[in-house]
């Protein structure tokens, strides 16, 4: 039995340590256990390689335990030098930190005493050390590689500690895995697991409904309404990790003060970008653009995160309100000129990016009712990419998937994300920067009461909320369609309106069960193959019979 | 002596053309170690380490001098995207794409020109009228629309995407056929939209010839129509297309972007546009260089087939 998936990203490597696009993580996932891992259920953290783990008093040093019984697909026992090995080679290789880099900045030094034990010392307390995504590489294979930047990590089948083995990889065409007998947890329900590529989501769609595949997500609200009713199709709305939002350029500056791209600097003006946020609309824009299927924006946390979500409370909510926000603006000392206008902003968005292209003219209206002429500005992802970069934008579609800790995407909109003097090596979101959410940030980083730290969380997300270097506009569902007449059942993170992909972790392929009876289209792919097969003979036919018809007639010349 | 005029010609054409390619591809907006990071948590010391991987850190003078040198010794780089030097990313898309498009190009070529001759020679018949209508028409319509619209009238009989589908048997009878399965509704796309340039071209020239004075001779001779259209009249109208043949030729190369795009095949069109979406400098300035130099050599070609074609236009 075999799952096959559409995926619509290119993978660029299957170097762990160097595969940075999503459909790669993805795939690594399966491949490789991390220390910790996430249950489906509730996404709380559960058993990875390590089955218990104990910071010291000072938070300072931790140590985790990987029991004994746990195997690499290739026999070999999964033991604690091969966690340290891989942190270390990260620590001493910088081309090994290419990936995953972030999640040992504050490691001091680890250490394998023996076999079953890791013992990690940081430079400060932090509370993210079961949040470490970084898949555990054997040591056994790994210590020979003697370059980490050129290997391809394509020795099938590839060695590795996850419920699945990668077995094959035709680069822009597909991906096989098999399943992986020793897994810790037990082998998978089903043999083997194919990845294949579509450049086109309308032909992955396509490709669901025709049985060609078993599973496809992300899809666009019109894609999902097409397979409502679809024999054999059954349909995932789930709760979604993404959130689109808003930018609004808050006189954006580098990481020493200087001014930085040219934002209108109207919008320094916090009064001014609350009016912009109470103009618009955000119950409308989830119902006539996400067409129903997202949740109205709040916090950078989105709900399926449960209780790091936040919701502001009756008097912190800002309720769409076009007449105060004009008064707003008028008292902000933004009065309407004789046109009725007050000052005129940008918005650049995605060209072709169904969301932008609808909302933008929504927009367009909210700010045309409060004296805002907008031009707006479609553009391609780079272009999108460089302007926000830039900080070369009033207003900006954006947009972020989010992980279970909330900690990077806190981490996105702190001083210390801004570019540095030249302009480069910033990865801040929205040029955000502000000493109480800084403060509250490196609060939550080191609180390990997670209670409290929850609390401090909410805070930020409070104080980002009424400073407004972004309107969070909605928390997208994830769409997603699978064959139920070959799989009954996926395994969906969270139990409750969870995603089959994307999670945080494997369960929705590893979790799959194969329906009673499969019925494999067989019957309908013979009569394409024969059909392939007799359009070949057809054109060589013709073919032939031009050429001779060419021969007989030749004979007959003058 | 004009012979090796136009072989250095050629040859200072490509020279051009790598040197435009790294300039050019420059200009398109967008930093490849954001866009590639974008999403994850990074620090600032992963993007400069990827800079660094990638020579991206280097100043622009230095990079083009290193690009330009490792050129001359046929190394066209490493792609960002894939990891892989960039010459060995090409050559594996290069096979699916000779496949796809010159199988279309081929059946487009023979189909249009047959079909060109035909309408020609019946002018303004009723066989004339339909001919020219459809494969206007079909050369009018987007290329991605009829894809897609060929993809779903035909139901479940064609695959959506790709060259072999991944449970194929792996002996060479079934992939051959599972290949042709696959191959079927991007050529019929790709043939559909190409079909009436070849088809237009033949038949306007083929009008050129129809009353000139030799084709009476020919006639008074008593040869039969058939005769004097496919011995006097065909090969005297046959030079404009074939020119346009050859740089298709060259073209063929370049892959099909949308069809490839459409049916996710494998080639090089569908390589130009993930590359496009980095941008990943190295893979386009490659597949430029590679592109580019085919048609430079088809062009080259078609020169010398005119002398061979036709005694009045001498190359040497």
């Amino acid at each position: 039995m075999i799952l096959k998936v559409a995926i619509v990203q290119q993978i660029d490597s299957m170097n762990p340590f160097l595969a940075v696009f999503q459909s790669s993580t993805e795939i690594g996932r399966l491949m490789y256990d991390y220390l910790t891992a996430y249950t489906a259920a509730d996404q709380t953290v559960t058993e990875g390689l390590a089955n218990k783990w104990e910071p010291s008093p000072d938070k300072l040093t931790w140590t985790f335990t990987v029991p004994e019984g746990k195997k690499w697909s290739d026999g070999e026992p999964i033991t604690a030098r091969d966690v340290a090995f891989t942190y270390n080679l990260m620590l001493s290789d910088s081309v090994a930190r290419t990936a995953n880099g972030s999640f040992v900045t504050n490691f001091q030094d680890v250490t394998a005493p023996d076999d079953r034990t890791v013992v990690i010392r940081t430079k400060t307390p932090q509370v993210t050390m079961l949040a470490l995504d970084v898949p555990i590489v054997p040591k056994h294979v790994w210590e020979k590689v003697s370059g980490i930047k050129d290997y391809a990590n394509d020795q099938m089948p590839v060695v590795g500690s996850g419920p699945f083995v990668l077995t094959e990889h035709v680069a822009g065409q597909f991906i096989k895995l098999k399943a992986n007998k020793n897994y810790w947890r037990g082998a998978a329900k089903f043999d083997e697991l194919h990845f294949v590529y579509f450049q086109n989501s309308d032909a992955a769609v396509q490709a669901l409904g025709k049985g060609e595949v078993d599973l496809v997500n992300r899809m666009a609200p019109a894609q999902f309404d097409s397979l409502d009713g679809k024999a054999g199709v059954t349909r995932n709305k789930a709760q979604g990790r993404r959130f689109t939002e808003l930018m609004i350029n808050p006189g954006a500056q580098t990481r020493t003060g200087e001014p930085i791209g040219d934002g209108n600097p109207a919008l320094k003006d916090v009064r001014v970008r609350r009016a912009i946020a109470q103009a618009v609309d955000l119950d409308a824009l989830v119902q006539r653009v996400n067409l129903g299927y997202a949740e109205k924006g709040s916090g950078l946390v989105p709900p399926v995160f449960g209780k790091w979500h936040w919701q502001p409370t009756e008097q912190e909510q800002r309720r769409f309100d076009p007449a105060a926000a004009n008064a707003a603006l008028d008292a902000a000392g933004f009065p309407r000129k004789a046109d009725g206008t007050r000052f005129p902003l940008r918005l650049i968005g995605r060209a072709g990016r169904a969301y932008d292209e609808q909302a933008s003219e929504y927009l367009k209206r909210s700010m045309g009712e409060i004296g805002i002429p907008l031009d707006v500005r479609l553009v391609s992802d780079n272009q999108l990419n460089e302007a926000t970069t830039a900080a070369t934008y009033d207003l900006a579609f954006s947009g972020w998937a989010t992980n279970i800790d909330p900690d990077f995407i806190l981490s996105l909109h702190t001083c210390a994300q801004r570019p540095g003097a030249d302009g480069k090596g910033g990865t801040t979101d929205a040029y955000f920067c502000d000493e109480t959410y800084d403060k509250l940030y490196a609060q939550q980083l080191s609180e390990f009461d997670e209670g409290k730290r929850v609390e401090i969380v909410k805070q930020m997300q409070a104080r980002f909320y009424d400073q407004v270097p972004a309107v969070i506009l909605s928390y997208e569902n994830a769409l997603e369609g699978y064959r139920s007449d070959h799989f009954a059942t996926f395994t969906t993170q969270p139990a409750q309106g969870g995603v089959i992909m994307a999670q945080n972790g494997m369960w929705g392929y590893y979790g799959a069960e194969p329906a009673g009876r499969a019925v494999q289209a067989q019957g309908s792919r013979w009569v394409g193959l024969a059909l392939g097969g007799a359009v070949i003979a057809v054109l060589v036919a013709v073919v032939v019979v031009m050429a001779r018809r060419r021969n007989a007639t030749a004979g007959e010349r003058e | 002596m004009r012979l090796a005029g136009r072989f250095g010609g050629a040859a200072l054409s490509l020279v051009m053309v790598a040197v435009l390619g790294f300039f050019l591809f420059r200009v398109v907006p967008g930093d490849p170690v954001v866009s590639m990071t974008r999403g994850r948590p990074t620090t600032a010391a992963m993007q400069a380490e990827l800079r660094a991987q990638f020579g991206l850190d280097r100043p622009l003078p230095e990079q083009f001098w290193n690009y330009f040198t490792s050129l001359l010794q046929g190394d066209l780089g490493t792609s960002f995207t894939f990891r892989r030097p960039v010459a060995d990313v090409i050559l594996e898309r290069l096979g699916p794409t000779l496949l796809l498009v010159g199988t279309a190009t081929l059946i487009a070529v023979g189909l249009g020109l047959w079909l060109g001759v035909r309408a020609a020679w019946r002018r303004d018949s009723g066989f004339d009228r339909v001919t020219t209508g459809v494969s206007l028409t079909l050369w009018a319509v987007p290329t991605f629309w009829l894809g897609m619209l060929l993809m779903m009238v035909t139901g479940d009989l064609f695959p959506s995407r790709g060259m072999r589908d991944t449970d194929t048997a792996p002996d060479f009878v079934s992939q051959a056929l599972d290949v042709g399965h696959h191959l079927v509704l991007p050529s019929v796309t790709l043939v559909a939209v190409v079909c009436a340039e070849y088809m237009l071209v033949m038949r306007s020239s083929l009008l050129e010839e129809m009353h000139a004075p030799y084709l009476t001779t020919a006639r008074a001779k008593g040869l039969r129509d058939d005769v004097v259209r496919r011995r006097h009249a065909v090969p005297n109208a046959v030079l404009p297309a074939i020119t346009l043949v050859f740089l298709r030729f060259g073209l063929v190369v370049a892959g099909a972007i949308t069809t490839e795009t459409v049916f996710s095949w494998p080639g090089l069109g569908l390589l130009f546009y993930d590359a496009l979406t980095g941008p990943d400098y190295l893979l386009l300035q490659g597949l430029l260089v590679v592109t580019a130099g085919a048609v430079v050599v088809m062009n080259l070609l078609a020169d010398l087939l005119h002398g061979v074609l036709d005694p009045r236009v001498k190359v040497v």
